[in-house]
C-alpha cells in the first residue's frame, strides 16, 4: 500500500486501526539467489536496490536482532559529502543525491533535512586546510562555502568566538548537508525491499558460512541452513566475525562510539555544527533534544556501551564551543560498534572466496553513505563489477598501497 | 574501566592510551620476500570478541608501556603486566 495524504485520510475514518504492517515476517526459504547478512542500513538498502534497480527479487536479508538494532539506529544522523580525496567525494556526493530524492523513491517519510553542516576552524592553518577541502569539493561539483568569523557569528551568535585557546576564525559550510531520521531509513528501505519481494528475516543469526570448491554456497543460521548463489556481508561492527566464517582476516578493528541526547529545548541550533579543536558535533532533533557525539573510546570493543571519561571529554569540547551547554542536562547516552578500517575508508568489494561479497569499514561515517553503499553494493553483486564511484573501495588496496586516507595519518584504526 | 598498573596501582582508564593487539609480532626481516608478513602485521587484525591482550601506555601516570588483558565483550580486565614482562614471558614460551 502506498502512503499518501489520501491513505492517511482514509485510515483516519477508521481511527487508524487498520494500517497494515510495513513489511511481512516470512519464514526463511531453503534457498535464495542472494542472501544478505545484516539488516542494518546498508544491508537493507542493498536489498532494496537489488530488487528495484537490478530486478533481482529472490533475495533475503538475515538480521540477528531486530531491524535497526545496530548502528543504523544508534548514530547521530548526520549526512554530508564534504570529503576531499578523489576516491571518496564522488561516492558521497552520489549518496547525497540519493538522499535528496529518497523519500519519494521509497515512499516513506525519512525526515531528510538539509539544514547545513558547518565545520568550525580555530586557526589560520585550519582555515587554509578548509579552503583546500572546499575547493576539492567544488571540483567534484559539491557545494562548499568558506565563511569568516563574522558570517558564523550571524548564524550562531552564542558560540564562544573569543575563547582564548580556541577562537572561532570561520568555518566550512555545506548547505546541502544535514540530518535524516535514522530509524526511518531502516524502515523505509525494509518496507521498500519487502514490497519488491525481498524476504526480511529478523532474529536469524548467521553462525557459519558453507564453502564448496572455493565458493560460498550457503549459511548456517539460528533458523537452519539457507542455501544461496551469492552471499553478501553487511555486518558493520561484526564484520571481522562474519568474514572469519569464510576464513578471511580483515583490515578492520571493532571500536565503541558513544552518542548523547539532552533534555528537550526550544529551538536553539538549527543546523549541524562541528567543533574543530576537539571532536564534537551537534544538531537539534525535531523533538528538541540536542543530539551530539565525539570520538571513539579508543580501545577495541564489542560492548555496545562506553566509559565515563569519554562522556566528560565530549561534553568539555561542547562547552568550549557553546558555553550555554553547561546548563543543559544529558538525558541518555549509548554506544555502537564501529567497523574501523585501517585507512578510515570503506570496503565494497568481492573477496577471494567465490560468490562472497563484502561491505565494511564504515568507521564513524557510514550513515550518510547508506543510499550509495546500498546502490553500489547492489551493482557489484548484480553485475560482478564495481560501480564507477565505488571503484576505489577495494579490499586489496592495503596490500597494493592504494590507501584512501583522508587524514594522511597512515595505518591506524582510529580514523574517521 | 579500572586498570591495575604494576607500578602505580589501580588507576582510571582515562590515564591510559591504547595501541591495539599485542600479539602480532613485528617481522624480523626487511627482505621484500617478507612483504606478506609485513602486510599482515601492519594492516590485518584478528579483532577478537572476548579476551584480548592489548598494549596500553600509562601516559597519565608512570609512562610505562603495559599489556592489559581484557574482554572486548564485557570490558572486564583480567591482568596487567609491563610490556617488557609480556615480551619476556613470550620469549620463554617460544623457547620451551
Ligand atoms: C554513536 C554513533 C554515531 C554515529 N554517527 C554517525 C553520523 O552522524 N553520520 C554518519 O554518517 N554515520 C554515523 N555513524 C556510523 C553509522 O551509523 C554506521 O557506519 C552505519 O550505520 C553502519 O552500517 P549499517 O547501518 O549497515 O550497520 P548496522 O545497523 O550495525 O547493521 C549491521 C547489522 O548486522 C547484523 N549482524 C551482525 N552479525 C550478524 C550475524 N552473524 N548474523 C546476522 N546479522 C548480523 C547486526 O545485528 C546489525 O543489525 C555513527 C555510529 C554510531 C555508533
Ligand atoms: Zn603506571
Amino acid at each position: 500500500m502506498k502512503y499518501s495524504v489520501f491513505s492517511l485520510f482514509r485510515h483516519s475514518l477508521s481511527g487508524h486501526k487498520n494500517w497494515e504492517p510495513a513489511w511481512r515476517e516470512p519464514a526463511p526459504k531453503a534457498e535464495y539467489d542472494i542472501v544478505i547478512v545484516g539488516g542494518g542500513g546498508h544491508g537493507l538498502a542493498t536489498a532494496y536496490y537489488l530488487a528495484k534497480e537490478f530486478g533481482l527479487r529472490n533475495v533475503a536479508v538475515l538480521e540477528k536482532g531486530w531491524l535497526g538494532s545496530g548502528n543504523i539506529g544508534r548514530n547521530t544522523t548526520i549526512i554530508r559529502s564534504n570529503y576531499m580525496l578523489p576516491g571518496n567525494n564522488p561516492f558521497y556526493e552520489l549518496s547525497m543525491k540519493l538522499w535528496e530524492s529518497l523519500e519519494q523513491d521509497f515512499n516513506f517519510n525519512a525526515m531528510v533535512s538539509q539544514r547545513g553542516v558547518l565545520n568550525l576552524c580555530h586557526s589560520d592553518p585550519q582555515r587554509d586546510a578548509f579552503a583546500r577541502r572546499g575547493n576539492a569539493m567544488r571540483i567534484d561539483g559539491v557545494d562548499a562555502e568558506l565563511l569568516d568569523a563574522h558570517a558564523v557569528r550571524e548564524m550562531y551568535p552564542f558560540f564562544d568566538f573569543d575563547n582564548p585557546r580556541f577562537p572561532i576564525k570561520g568555518g566550512l559550510l555545506q548547505r546541502r548537508g544535514g540530518t535524516v531520521r535514522h530509524d526511518a531509513v531502516a524502515w523505509g528501505y525494509a518496507r521498500g525491499a519487502d514490497q519488491h519481494g525481498v524476504d526480511i528475516i529478523q532474529h536469524c543469526e548467521v553462525k557459519g558460512i558453507k564453502i564448496e570448491k572455493g565458493k560460498a554456497v550457503g549459511v548456517e543460521t539460528s533458523r537452519g541452513f539457507i542455501r544461496c548463489k551469492k552471499l553478501a556481508l553487511a555486518t558493520a561492527g561484526n564484520s571481522s566475525e562474519t568474514a572469519a566464517m569464510a576464513g578471511l582476516k580483515l583490515p578492520v578493528e571493532s571500536h565503541v562510539l558513544q552518542a548523547f541526547v539532552s533534555e528537550g529545548l526550544k529551538p536553539f541550533i538549527d543546523g549541524v555544527v562541528t567543533f574543530g579543536a576537539g571532536h564534537f558535533y551537534v544538531s537539534q532533533s525535531d523533538k528538541g533534544g540536542l543530539v551530539f557525539g565525539g570520538d571513539i573510546d579508543g580501545y577495541n570493543s564489542y560492548a555496545r556501551r562506553g566509559n565515563l571519561p569519554m562522556i566528560e571529554h565530549v561534553i568539555e569540547a561542547g562547552v568550549a564551543m557553546i558555553p550555554a551547554l553547561a546548563r543543559v542536562r544529558v538525558l541518555r547516552s549509548w554506544g555502537g560498534i564501529m567497523d574501523m578500517s585501517m585507512d578510515g575508508s570503506p570496503i565494497i568489494d568481492k573477496t577471494p572466496v567465490g560468490g562472497l561479497y563484502l561491505n565494511t569499514g564504515w568507521c564513524y561515517g557510514g550513515f550518510k553513505a547508506t543510499p550509495a553503499s546500498g546502490y553500489c553494493f547492489a551493482h557489484l553483486i548484480a553485475r560482478d563489477e564495481p560501480k564507477d564511484v565505488a571503484s576505489h573501495y577495494r579490499l586489496d588496496r592495503f596490500r597494493r598501497g592504494y590507501l584512501i586516507d583522508e587524514k594522511g595519518q597512515g595505518a591506524t584504526p582510529n580514523l574517521h | 574501566m579500572l586498570i591495575k598498573c604494576p607500578h602505580c596501582g589501580t588507576r582510571p582508564v582515562e590515564e591510559f592510551t591504547f595501541l591495539g593487539d599485542a600479539r602480532p609480532r613485528r617481522p624480523a626481516s626487511n627482505d621484500p620476500a617478507s612483504m606478506e608478513q609485513w602486510f599482515d602485521y601492519v594492516y590485518l587484525r584478528d579483532n577478537p570478541r572476548g579476551r584480548m591482550d592489548e598494549y596500553a601506555h600509562h601516559a597519565g601516570g608512570c609512562r610505562s608501556w603495559l599489556v592489559v588483558s581484557r574482554s572486548t565483550e564485557t570490558h572486564e580486565v583480567f591482568a596487567t603486566v609491563t610490556a617488557r614482562d609480556y615480551a619476556a614471558s613470550r620469549r620463554k614460551g617460544r623457547a620451551s
